[in-house]
């Protein structure tokens, strides 16, 4: 299980701006190690978000994304009280979701 | 008529040089504003505050009861008032020594145990995550370091000292890169640390997260890096010469903002 | 190939497993991104596995910065104000693999998104979008440099 995200999610004006960061070494695989031996990438590869259960953006990521990365984006609708999730998996099987309420 | 034409040229080429290292100032400041909008010190910072929260230790307490100066368990506005003398261990403690100083005595943590382990591992990586959520909790407060107590004056004058004391096998001292304004290496401006260098700059900078290497630094690893590049010997982890620079620093400091935990390259 | 047992030891979890059964070579194993165009090292074939040649469209707004102190982090996001955007690709050109990310945004979200890559070298900054099936695509330059020891 991954280790916590630090979202939030705002609505105003009839639509719902999230920004979210994720705790991910987002390991490139181009590194080497003391031995010279080449660290195995290790990155998120896909997020999902999704409001009161509706799927609001998806994405794919390779390993060039930032170590602990950042996302911003906006949807319409959305109502402080409500649900806003977001999960991700990465390329060794690992995962997290996190949930929290629209401000 | 020709030296006239000459030096119009240097002339010249000087403002266009100035010019153009002004393009690069600003490019710089847009690239460190647009890293604003989001600091994963604040993955740090949930992390130092679930810390705080959760009993841990020997004596399986949280941290709660800790006193950072302005009473127990108060964390609100306590950053911007450290280092500061505290009369139940009779010495002056910045942040971290002081965050170690209640894992010890409310939660039974050993304490040379925790000054060996290195940055970043094992309890040094909770005093780090304890210590980001501290300073978070006087973010935008002015930089106040208390001078009241005698220890407070005279780690002040011990930190000044050891500021212009040039050593190492470069002869380099503090001063030598932080003495004097408009100092840069590089692209890198080098603040005046002998004075205020003004809000979020210098001392009201740290803890801050370092994009370059994706580590969250406090001012003990930031202070450990200084003499790392001067290539001092490794100084202890919060000992009292490391702790006497923070009081020069944050003394000299006094008024700025603090925008801890901040974010740089 | 010759897998030295330190090697192997070093390639965590399942593909370690099917490194030491000699099933994949560590090299595999490393670069196992399968994904079209995100294992893609040419720039011209990365925009290819999109499946046609964009259009150059004024209608994109590639906010990224015109120097980064640090490639390890470069802020990039990206606005379409072309009508029915439903993916939007982020290209670094001259990274090792340059396809960095991909976004789909269902109905009633913006095409607008905000994140952070990093970039080997100063480079453009290529933005793809797909617009009621047709692609589109704006770049801008950003210069990665990096600061002196201090900071």
């Amino acid at each position: 299980m991954g280790k916590p995200m630090r979202i939030r999610a705002k609505a105003a004006n009839g639509e719902t701006t999230v920004r979210a960061l994720m705790a991910h070494i987002m390991e490139g695989g181009q590194r080497k190690d003391s031995s010279g031996n080449r660290i195995p990438a290790h990155h998120i590869t896909d997020v999902t978000a999704s409001h009161n259960g509706k799927t609001v953006l998806t994405a794919q990521w390779g390993s060039a994304v930032s170590q602990n990365p950042f996302l911003a984006f906006t949807f319409k609708g959305g109502a402080a009280g409500e649900k806003l999730a977001i999960s991700w998996k990465d390329n060794k099987g690992d995962s997290r979701t996190d949930e929290v309420t629209i401000s | 008529m020709k030296r006239k034409l000459a030096l119009v040229a240097v002339l010249a080429s000087s403002v266009m040089g100035l010019a153009h290292a002004n393009d690069v100032e600003a490019g710089i400041a847009q690239y460190r504003e647009m890293l604003q909008d989001g600091n994963p010190a604040e993955l740090f910072e949930m992390s130092g505050e679930e810390l705080w929260t959760t009993p841990r230790g020997p004596k399986n307490a949280t941290m709660e009861k800790c006193d950072l100066g302005k009473g127990p368990g108060v964390v609100a506005a306590a950053f911007v008032e450290l280092p500061r003398y505290f009369a139940d261990t009779g010495r002056v403690q910045d942040l971290e020594s002081r965050i170690v100083t209640c894992m010890v005595s409310l939660q039974g943590f050993d304490e040379a145990k925790i000054l060996k382990t290195g940055y970043a591992k094992g309890e040094q990586a909770n005093v780090r995550d304890m210590a980001t959520y501290v300073a978070g909790a006087s973010r935008e407060l002015k930089i106040n370091v208390p001078q009241d107590h005698q220890k407070e004056r005279e780690m002040y004058e011990v930190g000044k000292r050891l500021f212009f004391m040039r050593s190492g096998p470069h002869d380099f001292a503090c001063a030598t890169c932080h003495a004097e304004d408009n100092k840069r290496i590089r692209l890198q401006g080098l603040p005046n640390l002998t004075g205020n260098p003004g809000d979020g700059i210098g001392f009201a900078a740290w803890p801050a997260y370092r994009v370059g290497n994706g580590q969250m630094w406090p001012m003990q690893k930031r202070l450990n890096d200084c003499y790392r590049q001067q290539r001092f010997p490794e100084p202890k982890f919060a000992s009292d010469a490391t702790i006497a620079l923070g009081v020069y620093m944050g003394v000299n400091a006094k008024d700025a903002k603090s925008i801890a935990p901040a974010i740089k390259r | 190939m010759n897998t030295t047992r330190r090697q192997v030891i070093k390639t965590t979890g399942v593909l370690g497993t099917l490194v030491s059964l000699g099933i994949i070579t560590q090299a595999q194993a490393i670069a196992a991104d399968a994904r079209p165009g995100f294992a893609t090292k040419s720039f011209a074939d990365a925009i290819a596995s999109l499946g046609g040649t964009p259009t150059t469209s004024a209608d994109i707004a590639v906010n990224t910065p015109d120097i980064a102190e640090n490639g390890a982090v470069v802020p990039v996001g990206a606005t379409s104000k072309i009508p029915n955007t439903t993916d939007m690709w982020f290209f670094v050109e001259k990274n090792p693999y340059p396809l960095a990310a991909s976004f789909s945004f269902p109905e009633g979200t913006d095409p607008e998104v905000k994140t952070r890559v990093k970039m080997g070298t100063s480079t453009q900054v290529t933005v793809v979008v797909k617009a009621g099936g047709e692609l589109y695509a704006a770049s801008k330059e950003t210069k990665v440099t990096l600061g002196g020891c201090g900071g």
